[in-house]
């Protein structure tokens, strides 16, 4: 596992230096995947950095398996990063070796015999499922398998921590699917603490355990990714499943939103509801999908009812979370409370022009 | 061979045509010997030369801003001079490392420091076209310094450097000509004293074909193992020995 405690970095003097984390106190436990999301600038790349060991934090500490990494010497450091994998955006693969050749090259860094090497590139390439291509060079793979060679590279010295920085961006859907379901087998069959760095939000609904929102070098919202799906004031759980625009309501009847806020919601929730009210329940958007096998979503519906405190609790029987949409209260930025991110708002309103 | 003929008065000092590959192939020899020689030295020092330049410049491995500066100036100083005035300005040196200032050895003392500043300079061009995430990579694989400069930066580089080293060949096989002016043998020495001072335009022709000759064959040469040390640009890969994965 690896524990990042109050990790400070400042580039610059004290006054007029710039402080790009500020602070920041990040775990990963063994088998988990923990996403770090923020806007460009937030912070991101020199976490990943500093987790690497390849930037000096100004303070705090990075400790893997209860070492502690940081205020090391240099060449301490070079053992140090061994103990962590690293999968970059580029994959940064030699253009004049082969896909074998690259992955042994952390292996050659360490001094392994030419036996060893042989043996455990090849259990490495089979691991990500390219023992095939094994003898061809880089400029002959897709990206997707690029970004396999890249992190069957990153595995070679047996990390109990891989970084995955931006791993996925840039690849298209089915390669990110790819390495994404790559990444959460090797953490399962590896016991891999994983730290994946992204601006991709998709890929997080598809990998990460737990997430951790990054802003101006601060962690602002944490937590495991399904409880922040169905908390219907977390910011980040909007960000990371946005609400598409609606149908209007019917004249007679109020838009209101719902979400799921527990595993046992009925999946013929609308008739129950309707049947329990007494009144039909228009569907008017909806988004329903699991993650990690349970059961995440949203829904605007169209009521006619004169209680909505009756409705609320017909809902909260369902296992569903929510309340009408007043035309007023629209977009009021005081609703989704402080440290809303900026995508939130933006969309918000776009959504409520539509119920 | 007909401007021999034209030579008229001068005929009775040129040499005839059948006695010019006498003349001029042990003079291409003499070429190909010096030649040689100031490459191997050339690559020697000019291949890490490069690599501690690059190295020790802002945002290398080794970062030093006055030491960059000092060997940074003193290669520019090798560049800037004119081979003649550079050959000709350290003929004490040479006269001390090989106790002469004429012949073979002593031309190889100019070529080699003229030739080590060029390719110092095309070396540092080749790594600097390194991308720098592979060095990142490296680092966070546990590369040493050394480690990376060798696997990555001149291992990636190799195409380049193979292409600026038959540059900086060519370059030395002008040098040499030039180097023949003050007696060092070789082909320039026999173009400059049968062909210009003595007006031998056979001889002067012969000496011409054969440095086209050579600067051709260096250059296909040179463009040969470019392609076979780009795995990109090799088209038959089928035929192509592969190694085993080390």
């Amino acid at each position: 596992m690896i524990q990042i405690e109050k990790l400070t970095k400042r580039y610059g003097d004290a006054e007029r230096g710039v402080l790009v984390l500020d602070s920041l106190s990040l775990g990963v436990a063994s088998r988990e995947i923990a996403a770090v999301v923020g806007p460009s600038g937030a912070g991101k790349s020199t976490l990943a950095q500093c987790t690497t060991l390849l930037e000096r934090p100004t303070s705090g500490s990075i400790i893997v398996n209860g070492d502690e990494l940081t205020g090391l010497r240099e060449s301490e450091l070079r053992l140090a990063r061994r103990r962590i994998g690293t999968v970059f955006q580029a994959d940064g693969l030699l253009s004049r070796r082969t896909v074998a050749q690259n992955v042994a090259l952390p292996l050659e860094y360490l001094g392994v015999t030419r036996a060893g090497i042989r043996s455990r590139v090849g259990d490495l390439l089979d691991r990500v499922g390219l023992l095939d291509k094994a003898q061809r060079y880089p400029h002959e793979l897709s990206g997707g398998q690029r970004q396999r060679v890249g992190i069957a590279r990153a595995l070679a010295l047996r990390p109990s921590v891989l970084l995955s920085d931006e791993a996925t961006s840039g690849l298209d859907p089915e390669s990110t699917a790819s390495v994404v379901a790559l990444l959460k087998e090797l953490r399962d069959e590896l016991d891999l603490s994983i730290l994946f760095i992204t601006h991709e939000m998709d890929t997080v609904l598809a990998v990460a355990d737990t997430v951790a929102r990054l802003d101006h070098g601060r962690i602002v919202e944490a937590g495991p990714l399904v409880d922040l799906l169905r908390d219907p004031d977390s910011a980040l759980g909007a960000t990371l499943r946005p609400y598409r625009s609606a149908l209007p309501a019917a004249p007679n009847e109020t838009a209101w939103r719902v979400q799921y806020s527990e595993d046992a919601v009925p999946p013929n929730w609308i008739a129950e509801l309707s049947t329990e009210l007494g009144t039909p329940v228009s569907l008017l958007g909806a988004s329903i999908e699991t993650v990690h096998g349970r059961a995440v979503g949203h829904a605007t519906i169209g009521l006619a009812v004169a209680d909505a405190g009756l409705a609320l609790a017909a809902l909260r029987r369902l296992g569903l979370e929510g309340g009408p949409i007043e035309p007023a209260a629209a977009g009021s930025v005081d609703e989704a409370g402080p440290g809303i991110p900026a995508t939130a708002v933006d969309r918000a309103p776009a959504l409520e022009a539509a119920s | 061979m007909s401007a021999v003929l034209a030579v008229g008065p001068l005929a009775s000092v040129t040499v005839p045509p059948l006695e010019i590959p006498a003349l001029v192939l042990p003079a291409l020899v003499d070429t190909l010997i010096m030649v040689g020689i100031v490459m191997a030295i050339v690559v020697l020092v000019g291949v890490p030369l490069g690599a501690l330049v690059h190295n020790l410049a802002p945002g290398g491995l080794i970062e030093h801003r006055a030491l960059h500066t000092a060997l940074s100036w003193t290669i520019s100083v090798g560049r800037s001079l004119p081979f003649l005035i550079l050959m000709a300005s350290i003929v004490p040196f040479t006269r001390f490392i090989t106790g002469t200032n004429i012949g073979i050895a002593a031309a190889v003392v100019p070529m080699s420091i003229a030739g080590i500043a060029f390719f110092t300079r095309i070396v540092e061009n080749s790594l600097r076209s390194v991308p720098v995430e592979l060095v990142r990579v490296a680092r966070a694989s546990g590369a040493s310094p050394l480690q990376i400069v060798t696997s990555v930066q001149l291992g990636e580089a190799v195409p380049s450097i193979i292409g600026g080293l038959t540059i900086n060949t060519i370059a030395m096989i002008e040098y040499s000509a030039i180097a023949g002016t003050i007696g060092a043998g070789g082909i320039g020495y026999v173009a400059v004293t049968y062909g210009y001072q003595r007006f031998d335009h056979g001889v002067m022709l012969a000496t011409i074909v054969i440095l086209v000759a050579l600067v051709a064959v260096v250059q296909l040469t040179g463009d040969r193992l470019v392609r076979a040390t780009t795995p990109r640009a090799r088209r038959d890969r089928a035929n192509t020995p592969r190694s085993i994965p080390a």
